[in-house]
């Protein structure tokens, strides 16, 4: 083959791949953008819900003994499972250890969050919930290469379901924050809090519906990541965590279309930089993206500079 | 005059007293029990300098650790590589370490301190400019970048770890050299506060646009803070690798830097004698449930001992969601321990605590 040609192959590759990593940082960053659009809350516990929503999926195959690869049907229902399961743990969240602190320092509601998250990981870990060591994901979806070996590419079915899943998902997203009453007021509690519950918005009721959102969006995320690695752990959701909250800084914090640009700049760079010669720093890239886009433009891609009110 | 005698005087005292402390751990007390009161002084120092940081100028970092591993690499590579050039090997404590190999460890701690004050600073100034909570995230993050920049550094020891590393601190002289850092840090910090320096620092953390509208410079006193804080947690890694033989990339990690939050928030943040108990009995409670482990029948040792490490971070969670809900300010809050404070108790107070 010539050189040339390699090289073109090998970057399409890293396209592909790119795509892929890109949509799971997308949906799991906008559980964090919506969160701190309404509460101005880094949710450091959402990566571990990513966690958990592997794990219920987990056990939603082996319950229904979904053989592998499993009918179209039997994996919907599992991943509606998981996506329940969380939208119910963010809504327990939330009502437990996030409103009570509502009216205090944001250091307060912070620390508790890191609390959850910390509670969520070495929780999983202990031997009667998750288990320290790794469990094996069935291959609910293939994870071979459908493309023929000649072409030098690799296209799984489980990175198509998962940008396309990831796509409608964000559709559906924005389609329910612009057009229904619950999106509109999701909106007005965003923009003003205070206003929003002078208006007659319940207020409580906004903020359990965009965790459950969030939650559900990050068990999707999860499924499909751990579909597609074939394992699941207790500690996942940290790194995977971490950086699509990156992402959601990047694309500018409080904005949904911004997450999804986030989500997919971080994929593609990060793909990118590491399949270049520097795989080995794969899981500092973000980091290093994070404090150049602070230094530049602390407000994100999409992000709009909000005045601090005295 | 006077006041330079009086210092001098207390300086030769406070020496002689910690002399004295580590002669008496070295013959009269278990191994056990030694290392306990030196990883004591390691977390004193950590959780109070964080103090300065989370506490006293309400800011967040999550990147203890980092600065901590920082200062052990950095003194490590002066004790290791640069003295190992230029004097030769180190002899062990039992053999007897000349003087000299004692001041240039202590210049290999300085060292480790101000390349982690300095990595404070280039990591502070971009951040501290913006809202807290971005802090918490860029610290979070730099702990990471850390750990993998040290694992891809072959030449010392990538991810396994920098091992052999020669041992200053161990029985004999490890409790002198922690509590002297010890002993420093609390005195530096407590007399920050009481400066106008200090006055500011709590200022921006009470309200950091008032802070600024009263002519405090802001972004600088955040970035002094980190400094400081860094330096002090550099100090201590130095003296934790000299303690171990080794320092690994993941004493970088953000999951160890949790543990100093946890005492922190636990004791009161902006509180230095809150820090200081809450690292004691954070430190004291794992050893003691291990040592009540070790009166177990042997079969069912292993398990409880496994069963202590899987809860212990369960716990801090716990703990500090908890704490949070219950008592925000911690156990302490903003106030001290003192004699004078315990005497005075019996008057009624009428100063309000401070918020924050």
């Amino acid at each position: 083959m010539p050189g040339s040609a390699h090289h073109l192959l090998e970057f399409v590759q890293h396209l592909i791949n790119g795509l892929y990593l890109g949509g799971t940082y997308a949906l799991i960053a906008l559980g964090y953008t919506m969160v701190y659009g309404v509460l101005r809350l880094i949710n450091f516990a959402h990566g571990d819900v990513v966690m958990v929503g592997a794990y219920v999926a987990l056990f939603a195959a082996a319950g229904l003994h979904a053989p592998a690869p499993a009918p179209w049907y039997q994996t919907l229902l599992i991943f509606l499972l998981a996506m329940a399961a969380c939208a119910l743990l963010g809504m327990l969240i939330e009502r437990v250890a996030y409103r009570p602190l509502r009216q205090a320092p944001r250091l307060a509601a912070l620390i508790t969050a890191i609390g959850v998250s910390v509670l969520l990981e070495n929780g999983g870990q202990l031997p009667w919930v998750f288990g320290s060591q790794p469990r094996s994901v069935p291959e609910l979806v293939p994870r071979v290469n459908i493309l023929p070996t000649a072409w030098g590419l690799s296209v799984t079915p489980i990175e198509l379901v998962t940008i396309g899943v990831t796509l409608a998902l964000m559709v559906a997203l924005q389609m329910l924050v612009q057009r229904t009453r619950i999106g509109k007021a999701m909106r007005a509690c965003s923009m003003d809090r205070e206003a929003a519950y002078l208006m007659g918005i319940p207020v409580n009721r906004v903020i359990l519906v965009t965790f459950a959102l969030g939650s559900a969006l990050a068990a999707a995320a999860g499924m499909l990541i751990a579909v597609k690695t074939g394992q699941a752990h207790a500690f996942m959701g940290l790194m995977l965590g971490l950086k699509a909250f990156v992402a959601a800084v990047v694309g500018g914090i409080g904005s949904i279309p911004g997450a999804m640009v986030g989500g997919f700049s971080l994929g593609m760079i990060e793909e990118m930089v590491a399949g270049y010669g520097f795989s080995s720093w794969r899981d500092a890239i973000a980091f290093v993206l994070l404090i150049l886009i602070l230094l530049v433009r602390p407000t994100g891609i999409m992000g709009r500079a909000v005045p601090e009110k005295v | 005059m006077v006041v330079w005698l009086k210092r001098g005087l207390g300086l030769a005292l406070l020496l002689l007293a910690l002399w004295g402390m580590d002669t008496a751990a070295t013959n009269y007390l278990e191994p056990t029990y030694y290392t306990l009161l030196v990883n004591i002084g390691r977390f004193v120092i950590l959780a109070v300098s964080l103090n300065l940081i989370n506490g006293i100028t309400g800011q967040f970092s999550l990147g203890h650790m980092a600065f901590f591993a920082l200062g052990g690499y950095a003194a490590a590579v002066v004790t290791k590589m640069v003295g190992h050039r230029l004097f030769g090997p180190v002899p062990s404590v039992s053999e007897g370490i000349p003087a000299f190999w004692y001041a240039w460890f202590a210049g290999s701690l300085l060292f480790g301190g101000l390349v982690a004050a300095v990595v404070g600073l280039a990591v502070g100034l971009p951040t501290l400019r913006l809202r807290g909570d971005y802090l918490a995230i860029v610290t979070l993050g730099m702990g990471e970048i850390v750990n993998i920049v040290i694992q891809n550094q072959e030449w010392i020891g990538g991810a396994l770890g920098f091992a052999d590393l020669p041992l200053f601190v161990r029985p004999g002289t490890g409790i002198f050299w922690i509590y002297l850092v010890a002993v420093a840090t609390v005195l530096a910090i407590r007399n920050i506060t009481q400066t106008t320096h200090g006055r500011a620092l709590m200022a921006i953390r009470e309200d950091e646009v008032a802070a600024q509208a009263m002519g405090v410079n802001v972004v600088r006193y955040k970035v002094l803070a980190f400094m400081v804080g860094a330096f002090f947690a550099g100090i201590a890694g130095g003296l934790y690798a000299h303690q171990q033989g080794i320092i690994t990339p993941r004493d970088a990690s953000f999951v160890r830097s949790i543990e100093i939050v946890v005492m922190v928030a636990l004791g009161g943040s902006g509180s230095i004698t809150g820090s200081i108990l809450a690292a004691a009995i954070l430190t004291a409670l794992p050893e003691f449930l291990r040592e009540a482990v070790g009166r177990l029948p042997y079969e069912q040792q292993e398990g409880a001992r496994q069963l202590i490490e899987q809860l212990q971070m369960v716990i801090y969670a716990l703990l500090l969601i908890v704490l949070m809900l219950v008592r925000p300010q911690g156990l302490l809050g903003a106030r001290e321990l003192s004699l004078r404070n315990l005497l005075r108790r019996r008057k009624p107070r009428s100063a309000p605590e401070p918020s924050g």
